[in-house]
């Protein structure tokens, strides 16, 4: 096969397309520029925008012996992930850019353009596995390596994407055993940190890069009954289950702390409660997909697991589809999820599915 | 075979070249000691001297090696930039083009932005030929207040050759000192500094077949400047630093090599450039060849492709073993829209579809047919990925 191989300049990635090329398919290393100002030459590791990483990845394309290329992507990302992750920040949600990022870019932008150009799979270092069912049809599946699992940020990927992917880590046991390999491949990535920020907001703090994007003004904070308890410097500052930082002078009635429960953006008010309340036992979503085969019979409620994030547990629930969402319902109810985040869905170790949640039903009060 | 089309980038070493430089990076001695071995070491650098003084028809004091044509042309910029203001604080302007080489561009910028200068861009048209008379009426107008003109011989990038004995004429009217980046144009056109009427001229050796790192900045000898470099100032008080005489002797061995084959060489690339040109227009009828209707250097094709990338003809064209180039600048490996395409007044997507093909002393016409066989699979598959969102 011909096999484009996104590498970000980390070691994941790295290996990955070393053992590609090692599998006898003709690799070709692409690291994807994301940011239109690559900035200067920080040290340790930022995700895929800085010219070190670029570097690192060239670096690691020359020592396995493969061709490489930069490709620019800056206009999609900044288009699709970032504008995205900052709409749905002033609309109150709490988006998942890795998400998104995978969905439009690297498994469409990228590999639209790889197909295109003459390839026939895209590799990356996730962990995750591909496997076929009996009866041939590809499944995703979650990593060995549980503590490295990636399946999630893949929910987003369809049938038509799984057939050209590749992800030659899946069966690796943990990531312990990728840096050995980086090490004895003579890879110099093998010690390279891991990155767990999002890659386009470089000191990690999320609020701070939001400020001067997002336009703040002061509102209120109410209970669930509406009643005002104190003043806020801007919603948007707010995350939900979010306790420290609230300022409200008087005590719950029952003398316990209080979350935020919700974010109402037009509104400009923040809506606190008791921590039960941060209880969901009920998610929605209107945009979902399904990763590979879909369910038989998806209108009825069948068993499944829930992940709601990247390195979340799973929890057993109930899944449907109806009137064209996605009905998931928790067997216990699950504490702090809140819309914009991702729904993934699983049968044991597959993923199923995915939704991005747009509402939640809290198993004491429901929200909108 | 790989085929190699970038000489504008750089050019293979010389076999001959590389034998003399190869033999003289043994040289012992410093230049500037009195001993014998420096001595040794000083007449093989006078003697590079005089040879690249002879083949481009300067004074040999009029060479100051420097370690290349980035070196040059901030030296010429702001060495004249300094001199100029420093004589006469209100010589703040500094006449250029939108389509010189960065070492200019970024160079002027520079002293635009820490340095209070202020520049005025030549207009040029959509064939790359400068407005000369838009420079005049600012010369008419501020002769007083600029402190020079930079503007590059042959562009390297869209190939169009400027008028640079028109220009100095003019300049000269107004005693306004001209420097120019003559590094596309050495080898491939003839290249006269007495002629030129130039006070400043940067050269370099990487593209015409010497080892990288070797060029010299040509200064008239009555043209003061101020030195960017400090410290011994071995040349001419005017850029320090150790020369290296093995470089300079690669320099002037490969200078007086290409100057010399440089009216055989163009005949050669003119009908090796016409086939390609031929060749291209029939796979792509829509592509547009920069500067056609303009003085274009003879070693130079350049394309525009409207509705497809450069990076990904480069992609696959590199993939079938021919290396050619999109000829924009590039940071970290990421193109940017080129900005001499920009100067043309075409808009950022179609200065992104760009394919430069450079011709060198060593390229054969089997490179060229090369090429040819691999273009079309590539246009089609450049053309089927298409304007693919950034």
């Amino acid at each position: 096969m011909r096999v484009l191989a996104a590498m970000s300049g980390g070691v994941d990635s790295a290996v990955a397309a070393a053992r590609a090329h090692e599998a006898g398919h003709e690799v070709v290393g692409v690291h994807l520029a994301l940011s239109r100002m690559p900035g200067t030459l920080r040290t340790g590791s930022r995700g895929c925008c800085t010219i070190e990483d670029s570097m690192d990845a060239q670096r690691a394309a020359n020592k396995i012996g493969i061709p490489f290329y930069v490709w620019d992507f800056s206009e999609r990302f900044k288009q699709d992930v970032v504008d995205d992750f900052i709409d749905e920040y002033k609309a109150g949600r709490t988006p998942n850019p890795c998400m998104r990022c995978n969905e439009r870019i690297k498994f469409q932008a990228l590999l639209e353009k790889g197909l295109a150009l003459g390839f026939d799979a895209l590799c990356t270092g996730h962990y995750a596995s591909i496997e076929k069912d009996s009866e041939g049809n590809l499944e995703l599946h979650r990593s060995l390596a549980m503590a490295k699992d990636q399946s999630y940020v893949l929910g987003v990927l369809t049938e038509d994407q799984l057939k050209h992917s590749l992800f030659p880590l899946g069966k690796a046991a943990n990531k312990q055993q990728i840096r050995q390999e980086a090490a004895d491949r003579g890879l110099a990535v093998a010690k390279k940190p891991d990155s767990y920020d999002i890659c386009f907001i470089p000191e990690g703090d999320t609020r701070h890069w939001l400020s001067d994007k997002i336009e703040q003004s002061p509102g209120v904070i109410v209970d669930t009954d509406g009643n005002e308890l104190a003043s806020h410097g801007g919603a948007l500052g707010f995350t939900v289950g979010q306790r420290k930082g609230l300022n409200i002078g008087t005590p719950a009635k029952d003398g316990k702390p209080r979350y935020v429960l919700e974010i109402r953006p037009k509104e400009n008010v923040v809506v606190v409660g008791p921590e039960k309340a941060l209880a969901i036992s009920e998610l929605y979503g209107s945009k979902y997909s399904w990763c590979g085969k879909p369910p038989l019979n998806a209108d009825q409620f069948f068993d499944a697991e829930v992940q709601v994030r990247a390195h979340g547990e799973s929890h057993p629930c109930r899944v449907r589809v109806i009137d064209s969402r996605l009905e998931i319902r928790p067997v216990e109810p699950i504490i702090g999820v809140a819309p914009g985040q991702t729904a993934v869905v699983y049968l044991g170790s597959r993923v199923l599915g995915q939704t991005t949640i747009d509402r939640t039903v809290s198993a004491v009060m429901e929200q909108v | 075979m790989p085929v190699y089309l970038d000489h504008a980038a750089t050019s293979p070493i010389r076999p001959s070249v590389l034998a003399a430089y190869s033999e003289l990076l043994a040289q012992l001695g410093n230049p500037a000691s009195v001993h014998s071995f420096g001595q040794k070491t000083r007449q093989i650098l006078e003697q590079a001297r005089e040879d690249i003084a002879q083949a481009i028809s300067c004074d040999r004091n009029e060479v100051l090696f420097t370690s290349g044509g980035t070196e040059s042309d901030n030296l010429g910029v702001k060495g004249l930039y300094w001199y100029r203001h420093a004589q006469d604080i209100n010589r703040t302007l500094i006449i250029t083009s939108a389509a010189e080489h960065h070492a200019v561009l970024d160079a002027v910028d520079w002293l635009v932005s820490e340095q209070g200068a202020e520049s005025y861009f030549v207009p040029m048209d959509d064939q790359g030929v400068l407005d000369l008379e838009k420079l005049e009426q600012v010369l008419e107008q501020r002769s007083h207040q600029v402190a020079l003109i930079s503007l590059m011989w042959a562009n390297n990038e869209i190939g169009v050759i400027h008028p640079i004995s028109e220009i100095t004429e003019l300049a000269a009217k107004y005693e306004i000192p001209v420097h120019s980046d003559a590094i596309a144009a050495l080898g491939h056109i003839p290249v006269n500094f007495q002629d030129s009427g130039l006070a400043a001229m940067s050269i370099t050796g990487h593209k015409i077949g010497t080892p990288v790192g070797t060029g010299a900045l040509i200064l008239r000898r009555d043209q003061k400047i101020t030195p960017v470099l400090h410290g011994g100032g071995q040349e001419r008080n005017l850029r320090s630093g150790t020369p290296d005489a093995a470089a300079a002797a690669a320099l002037a061995l490969g200078i007086v090599e290409a100057v010399a084959e440089q009216p055989s060489l163009a005949l050669t690339h003119q009908k090796l450039a016409a086939k390609l040109i031929t060749g291209i227009k029939q796979i792509a009828p829509e592509a547009i060849l920069s500067c056609e209707f303009a003085p274009r250097l003879p070693n130079n094709v350049h394309f525009r492709f409207p509705g497809l990338l450069g990076d990904s003809l480069l992609f696959l064209l590199d993939l079938d073993g021919v290396s050619i180039s999109t000829g924009s600048a590039c940071t970290a490996g990421v193109s940017a829209p080129s900005h001499a395409v920009l100067a043309l007044g075409a808009d950022s997507d179609e200065a992104m579809g760009t394919l430069r093909l450079t011709l060198g002393y060593s390229t054969k016409e089997s490179d060229v047919d090369s090429f040819l066989d691999a273009f079309p699979k590539a246009y089609a598959g450049a053309k089927n990925a298409g304007l693919t969102r950034r």
